[in-house]
């Protein structure tokens, strides 16, 4: 008989399994829990989008579309970067449309690392860059980012991090799971400390319209000398509401696009022609769509995080993304054992700071992308809870 | 204070979307003070812009609440001097007549109408809007089922389809 583990690629094997699902099989099956733990936003894509997509089935639009994908969508994208961040990408050489970011968060890393490669990996962050780079034969070297700091990353910490090795630097803000942003200024550090090197950046900007306050999202490619390095990857999933939809997209230098779409070319051929429909349509009037979805997060997340506090469970100001990232060392738990007994105890599923990382330990995600009601709720009970413990 | 203060604005955004938000919840999200709210919301009421606060209800699954509503159309003469508004004005006194709307189009007034069912709705047009002077012709709908009500779904509400994913 066939060992199958033993027939396993040892890199896979030693992955060990997200963090994030620990708690929501078992949230699932109980009566009246609350979640604050799904990483997608609850607005179901607008129907303008909808009706789009169900027009191109019945307009029979149900062939495959060339690799890179449909040129009228990588026009639309192209206008909306310049549009919404004063990018300019060439539509035909400078962009390829993949089945969500994380397809092209894949097919860069895989284009670009060699065996020993280090990939430099700000934590705590989203967690498919380190297990990717591996797949890909690099070597993840993770960033500790800090509170105190607002969960941005420094010069100071990246100059520490930088070895002859480093390919790539992840550049994954606005961030999942702290909300944290780079703004302008702490963009222009960065790229201080990057020029002179052959750094390449891979900027994950999927959260780049969900960013609060009154100065609106920049991306590292509109800094100067940042450009030719910075791979941008964005997608539908969140701007848009269209996570199942599965639509993501890659903009960089003409050589690494063409490389990419080698990849996908064999792996994946083009992503879902249906969903481009529908993204051509968002992208052409989902504006208002997107300004009425961040107003809604911005009030929750308001709701959230004067929440948190008033408890005494010390929260930063996320100014991005749909998370809130409250410390919970006052309560003497660690993040594993507060979402445990939290969820036992008073039947709220949130996830522990460290399925991100560790320096996510002793901090929990809660995702703000749920109605007031169920998020007043989930503090009631998390007041109840802190205070037994305290 | 003027209502179309942005921020006047934002308020009646969530008091028209759930009118039992507390004036603290209403700050909160906004980031505004207590009172400030509480003095918008105080102006907004002395001047007419918020006529009062309410339950959308749908009837329909109300048990022992069965009641009728007719849409309708209304075609008039509008009176020397007086224009729209006076038959307007007396249309209005009737407590059976919940909305009413001078319109554009082929009619004139657009009406919602209630009652306990259609005979008494019928009988409250043939009796009372038909027989007015100025009236010259109406034309009545039945409202058969309600989907959708003052932006809201009348449907059950939907549940939570995320799944659990490793993100």
């Amino acid at each position: 008989m066939i060992d199958m583990k033993e027939m396993l690629n040892p890199v896979v094997r030693n992955i060990p399994p997200s963090g994030i699902r620990r708690f929501f099989d078992i949230a699932a099956e109980m009566k009246d829990a609350i979640s604050l733990g799904v990483g997608e936003p609850d607005f179901v894509t607008p129907w303008h989008i909808r009706d789009e997509g169900i027009y191109s089935l019945e307009k029979g639009k149900t062939h495959y579309t060339s690799n890179s994908g449909l040129k009228e969508l990588r026009m639309e994208i192209s206008k909306y970067l310049n549009r919404r961040f004063s990018l300019n990408y060439d539509p035909l050489s400078q962009v390829i449309v993949t089945v969500g970011g994380s397809e092209a968060i894949d097919l860069f890393l895989r284009s670009v690392l060699q065996p020993g490669d280090e990939v430099l990996i700000p934590e705590p962050c989203f967690v498919c860059y380190k297990p990717i780079t591996a797949l890909a034969g690099g070597v993840p070297v993770t960033i500790e980012t800090k509170a105190e700091n607002q969960f941005r990353l420094t010069p100071d910490e990246l100059k520490a991090a930088i070895t002859p090795k480093t390919k790539v630097l992840v550049l994954p803000f606005p961030n999942n799971p702290t909300g944290g942003v780079m703004r302008k200024q702490h963009l222009e550090e960065i790229a201080e400390v990057l020029k002179g090197t052959d750094i390449l950046v891979m900027a994950d900007e999927i959260y780049a319209e969900l960013t609060y306050g009154a100065e609106s999202h920049v991306s590292i490619a509109s800094i100067p000398e940042m450009y030719e390095r910075t791979v941008l990857v964005s997608g539908f999933s969140k701007a848009y509401a269209m996570t199942g939809w599965r639509l993501g997209y890659a903009c960089g230098h003409p050589d690494l696009i063409a490389a990419m779409t080698k990849v996908h070319q064999f792996a994946i051929m083009s992503a879902p022609t249906l969903a481009q429909h529908a993204a051509i349509e968002a992208l052409k009037n989902g504006d208002p769509d997107i300004a009425m979805m961040r107003e809604e997060y911005d009030r929750r997340r308001h709701v959230i995080v004067n929440g948190f506090n008033d408890i005494g469970l010390t929260c930063f100001e996320p100014e991005g993304a749909f998370y809130a990232f409250p410390c919970i060392k006052s309560t003497g738990l660690d993040s594993n054992a507060f979402c445990e007994t939290l969820l036992y105890d008073k039947k709220v599923a949130v996830v522990p700071g460290n399925a991100f990382g560790e320096s996510g330990e002793g901090f929990i995600r809660c995702s703000y992308a749920y109605s007031v009601r169920d998020i007043e709720e989930a503090l009631n009970r998390i007041e109840a809870f802190v205070k037994n413990k305290k | 204070m003027n209502y179309n203060d942005e921020k006047a604005a934002l308020v009646l955004e969530l008091l028209h979307q759930d009118c039992r938000k507390s004036l603290e919840q209403i700050a909160t999200m906004l980031n505004l003070s207590v009172n400030e709210v509480a003095e918008m919301i105080d102006d907004m009421e002395k001047r007419n812009v918020i006529l009062g606060y309410g339950a959308r209800i749908n009837w329909d699954e109300a048990n022992g609440a069965d009641a009728v509503t007719a849409y309708i159309e209304l075609r008039v003469t509008p009176q020397r001097d007086l224009g729209y508004d006076r038959i307007a004005e007396r249309i209005y006194q009737y407590p059976e007549v919940k909305a009413i709307s001078l319109m554009s189009g082929s009619y004139d007034f657009g009406i919602t109408v209630e009652g306990k069912n259609i005979r008494e709705v019928s009988q409250f047009v043939s009796e009372h809007l038909a027989t007015m002077e100025s009236v010259i012709g109406t034309a009545t709908h039945f409202v058969l089922k309600r989907y959708k009500y003052d932006g809201v779904i009348c449907a059950s509400p939907s549940k939570d389809e995320r799944e659990v994913i490793s993100l």
